[in-house]
């Protein structure tokens, strides 16, 4: 493999979505540091999993929040007392009484068993109606019909084809806002984890498997995505945005899109495949049918050939 | 002739592993050369490198892994500087195909060449002397596994200077790690270093479980040993359980890369899925395989410099074997996002919760030993409050991970990073510190500087918090780990932050050596003549600092918990000593130079297998082989004490002791 293959394209300055740009501001230094200043700390309390924009990430966020005051409910009056104690019974106090012997009590030992039982036994349940409720691959209750993505995690870029849209995206999620989306994701190389922080719940991405998930964005706007598991050396590289417009503009989106650019067939997917870094937005305008089940098949032709040959028996040539 | 060893395996064109490869190799002569100068070679020889002795060959382990914790440190320190410099426009001074090494480097080298030795290294020191013997159950075994684990560090160093280190990540997961992918000698440095180092850890295990079960004083019931002696009983018994996995998993590794197989291989039938349960099967009770002798050496101390026998003994023990079992119950949480169904990600979510439960109590038994007690505030204790206060808030965001859907969102991120680092630094570094402060004097007979103590305390505690806390607040915002370029420019501050964190452990570790010559600089003010210098209570305090190569002239009588305590009290009240015992002449194993001949010829082997160079693997195979047989075909295996000699030195630490006595009595 080509360590210096891919190509340095230059790093990408990832503002915050709907924010004010720091960067747009011109001017001498001091104004500069200010604004930066200023967007960093607004943006320290808006943004990644702390601000969700749709109802997985909401959900779980509070899940985190209600544990974590839960487990604060008895953490913090242990440390206190880990403070005082170890004071109180410094060698130096004559006030504190000395036990040289106190080595057991039964309701001591109660109550030192009792407290961590409950305690898990309340963040079990959570766990266990958590995990059924926001299970990945569990379809989001909407009255809306989900959006089909299906997400390919190459070296290193990601490639979302719409199936029912006919087009596919390499960097750049574009989704209706409200709207559940229904993903399916797989690698055509190593593994990754797919993750927009503020969407929610992230997931693998594994040659020769696919996983489900399931996300809904709410807001409009533009966030951050990227791979959550290292994947080689162009892995930094490997964000892209999330674009979050209302239902209508997406239909209109992916309609002026269908046809459009580039074409997705053997010959484009063998050209997209090429490790590269740092990858630009691309549309392309026509998808070969069943791509993404011949990547998961290990099916697509390690050389340019025409989408029609997708069908060939699976060949157990080397990765 | 030479494999795949060429010119170009030297890193000619890259000063920075140039320069620190001559500095090492330079290094490493000067002191050869000045050892050497001084006349010292047979003495390191005969008492160090040789030697069947549990003490010394612990106090190699110690010495081992605060070498491999220099290097270690120094790899994080340069990936704190590239993340504080690679931010935005800016490519930092590493570019990836280093800094993924620099990351896999440290990971490896901390667990492996770090904790694992610095952990054996104190079990070896401590547990023979707890139990009241003169030595674990196989002793040559012990040196052999000693060499083994040198040699795996040996070889992951070498990768410094010739060829690669993995690009991969500390756990290599395929099919990253595979050929197709990393087809340099990188991952096979890390597998080869660590299926040999990984052996020796296997012999330890077997080592110490038989020892703890087999070998202790005379009324040393399991019930009355001390709670170290425990922990490092749970632990081995993990690593005996746990090592092989891992050796299995690597083991796959090495035929899918070395002969073409496809375990791991995207093509061929072959499942990476496989390799993570494996992988985390050992991974995850390897967590507890360091943190329970922590555990081990907090209990010891909080009953030490509290002045009172550890609160709630069997609810210890009962959940220190708790944690031994559940922690094999929990290797999934390790991957809730691979989509394994909400069933399984809850039953593994909970059962990685339990172990909050005999965690929790641990804690609420060492605040209570504190209770009532008269707490000295010396460097142990530091470090055990230190601890006390970290480690809750790790035991918290590391719940927090154990939970499905909160894992969902913080996996892989920089909370992970800040989670682990909060629970192996402020749980296991920390125990180390405190008893290398706790044990020190009765390894040299002298104790270490205080106030240099302290001061390194603090700049651990200080330094962690400054440098991980940051990576809480990055994970919230959506960082994940492995980073080699920050695009976000509002990071900088964050990351500005830990590197200074991480600047301030390293004066930390820079006063732990000015501590260390300081200390021997000024020994004679600071000798241990009695043995006891904390007032303890187990038995180690009951021999001579440092303690005659058979620990023990007779073997101590235990009655109770406290078999040293309890004896010491009796002395007072009466006193007096008890009555001299019959001395008998004691046979001790002999020194033997197996250990080190073996892992030369490992590392050899090990060498040639990473470079292709088969004839040498196999002369190499050879060699381990045939000093096994000569091993094997030995007669002498041990050496006899004369009684005048044992004699001679227990009534010199009696009389000693009737000394300390008389002070002890006149003071009260």
């Amino acid at each position: 493999m080509g360590l210096f293959l891919f190509v340095w394209g230059s790093p990408r300055h990832l503002g915050n979505g709907g924010l004010v740009n720091a960067r747009g501001g011109h001017g001498h230094l001091m104004r500069r540091v200010a604004v930066s200043g200023l967007v960093y700390t607004l943006a320290g309390c808006n943004r990644g999993i702390l601000d969700p924009i749709g109802p997985v990430a909401a959900a779980e966020k509070q899940i985190m929040i209600n544990s974590t005051a839960i487990m604060l409910a008895i953490i913090i009056p242990t440390m206190l007392a880990t403070v005082a104690i170890a004071w109180w019974f410094r060698r130096g106090n004559k006030k504190a009484t000395y036990l040289p012997d106190w080595e057991y009590s039964g309701a001591v030992e109660m109550v030192v068993w009792g407290i961590p039982i409950l305690t898990i036994m309340l963040l079990g349940g959570i766990t266990w109606i958590g995990s059924h409720d926001l299970e990945p691959s569990r379809p989001l209750k909407s009255d809306k019909p989900p959006l089909k993505v299906e997400v390919v995690s190459l070296d290193w870029k990601w490639l979302f084809i719409y199936p029912d849209q006919g087009i596919a995206t390499v960097n750049q999620l574009v989704v209706p806002a409200g709207t559940p989306v229904s993903y399916r994701l797989t690698s055509a190389t190593v593994w990754n984890v797919f993750w927009v922080p503020q969407m929610g719940t992230m997931i693998y991405a594994m040659p020769r498997m696919t996983t489900r998930l399931n996300l809904q964005a709410d807001r409009l706007g533009t966030f951050d995505g990227l791979s959550a598991h290292f994947s080689g050396d162009g892995f930094p590289g490997m964000q892209f945005k999330v674009q979050s417009m209302p239902a209508d503009q997406f239909a209109m989106w992916a309609q002026g899109a269908r046809g459009q650019g580039q074409v997705l067939d053997g010959r484009g997917y063998a050209e997209l495949s090429k490790p590269s870094s740092y990858v630009k937005p691309m549309i392309y305008g026509s998808v070969a049918p069943g791509l993404f089940d011949a990547v998961v098949a290990n099916r697509t032709p390690p050389n340019p050939v025409p989408a029609q040959q997708h069908n060939e028996p699976a060949t157990p040539a080397g990765a | 002739m030479f494999g795949r060893l060429t010119w170009d395996a030297i890193p000619f064109h890259e000063p920075i592993p140039l320069i620190t490869s001559l500095v090492v190799l330079i290094a490493v002569g000067a002191i050869g050369f000045w050892v050497w100068r001084k006349g010292w070679w047979p003495y390191l020889w005969n008492e160090y490198i040789t030697s069947t002795d549990h003490k010394r060959i612990g106090v190699m382990y110690i010495v081992l892994a605060l070498l491999m914790l220099v290097r270690g440190f120094a790899d994080a320190i340069m990936m704190r500087a590239q993340q504080s410099l690679a931010i935005g426009a800016s490519q930092g001074y590493l570019p990836p195909e280093h800094y993924n090494q620099i990351f896999s480097a440290h990971g490896t080298i901390m667990i492996f060449f770090v904790a694992m030795p610095f952990v054996i290294g104190f079990m070896n020191f401590v547990v023979p002397l707890q139990l009241g013997v003169r030595d674990v159950a196989f002793p040559t075994m012990n040196n052999v596994s000693f060499w083994l684990n040198a040699s795996g560090a040996l070889l992951v160093n070498l990768s410094l200077f010739l060829g690669e280190f993995a690009r991969t990540g500390w756990l290599a997961f395929p099919p990253l790690s595979e050929k197709a992918f990393s087809p340099g000698v990188g991952v096979d440095y890390y597998l080869v270093a660590l299926q040999i180092s990984g052996v020796g850890t296997v012999l330890t295990a077997v080592n110490f479980v038989t020892t703890i079960l087999k070998i202790r004083a005379p009324g040393m019931s399991y019930l009355r040993m001390p709670v170290f002696c425990w922990t490092a009983l749970a632990s081995n018994l993990i690593m005996l359980a746990a090592f092989p996995v891992l050796t299995v998993a690597l083991a796959q590794l090495m035929l899918d890369r070395y002969l073409g197989f496809h375990f791991f291989t995207n093509d061929g039938g072959g499942n990476s899925m496989l390799y993570m349960n494996l992988i985390w099967v050992w991974g995850h009770p390897e967590v507890y395989i360091l943190v329970l002798p922590a555990f081990g050496i907090y209990s010891e101390v909080a009953a030490t410099f509290s002045g009172k026998p550890l609160f709630g003994y069997r609810s210890m023990v009962f959940a220190t074997m708790v944690i031994c079992i559940v922690s094999y119950c929990v290797w999934l949480h390790h991957f809730f996002t691979m989509g394994a169904g909400a069933d399984i990600n809850a039953v593994f979510g909970i059962a990685s919760m339990i172990i909050g439960i005999p965690t929790g109590v641990k804690i609420y038994n060492w605040l209570f030993t504190m209770y009532g007690g008269r707490v000295r505030f010396t460097v142990p204790i530091y470090y055990l409050i230190g601890f006390m206060l970290t480690f809750v808030i790790g035991g918290l965001t590391g719940v927090l991970l154990a939970i499905p859907p909160v894992d969902f969102i913080v996996h892989n991120s920089l909370f992970l990073v800040a989670h682990f680092h909060q629970v192996i630094i402020g749980g296991v570094v920390f125990a180390l510190m405190a008893g290398y402060t706790y044990w020190f004097p009765k390894a040299f007979g002298f104790t270490l500087d205080e106030r240099l103590g302290k001061a390194v305390f603090w700049c651990w505690f200080i330094g962690f918090h400054l440098a991980f806390m940051p990576l809480y607040v990055l994970g919230f915002w959506g960082g994940t780990r492995r980073m080699q370029h920050i695009s976000d420019p509002s990071w900088a501050p964050w990351l500005h932050v830990a590197f200074l964190g991480a600047v301030i452990i390293g004066i930390g570790i820079v006063l732990t050596v000015v501590q260390l010559l300081y200390s021997i600089k000024t020994r004679d003010q600071r000798r241990d003549v009695t043995g006891d210098p904390w007032d303890g209570r187990t038995l180690e305090w009951l021999t001579l600092s440092p303690p005659p190569h058979y620990n023990f002239a007779v073997l101590p009588d235990v009655h109770g918990e406290e078999a040293y305590w309890t004896r010491k009290q009796t002395a007072i009240k009466e006193e007096r000593l008890i009555d001299e015992p019959n001395y008998q002449p004691i046979e001790m194993p002999i020194n033997t130079p197996t250990g080190v001949i073996v892992a030369f010829f490992a590392s050899v082997c090990g060498f040639a297998i990473i470079w292709y160079i088969w004839w040498l693997a196999i002369l190499g195979l050879i060699g381990a082989f045939a000093i096994f047989v000569w091993y094997a075909w030995q007669d002498e295996h041990e050496h006899i004490i004369p009684v005048d000699e044992v004699r001679k030195n227990a009534r010199e630490r009696r009389r000693i002791r009737m000394e300390h006595l008389h002070t002890i009595s006149q003071s009260t």
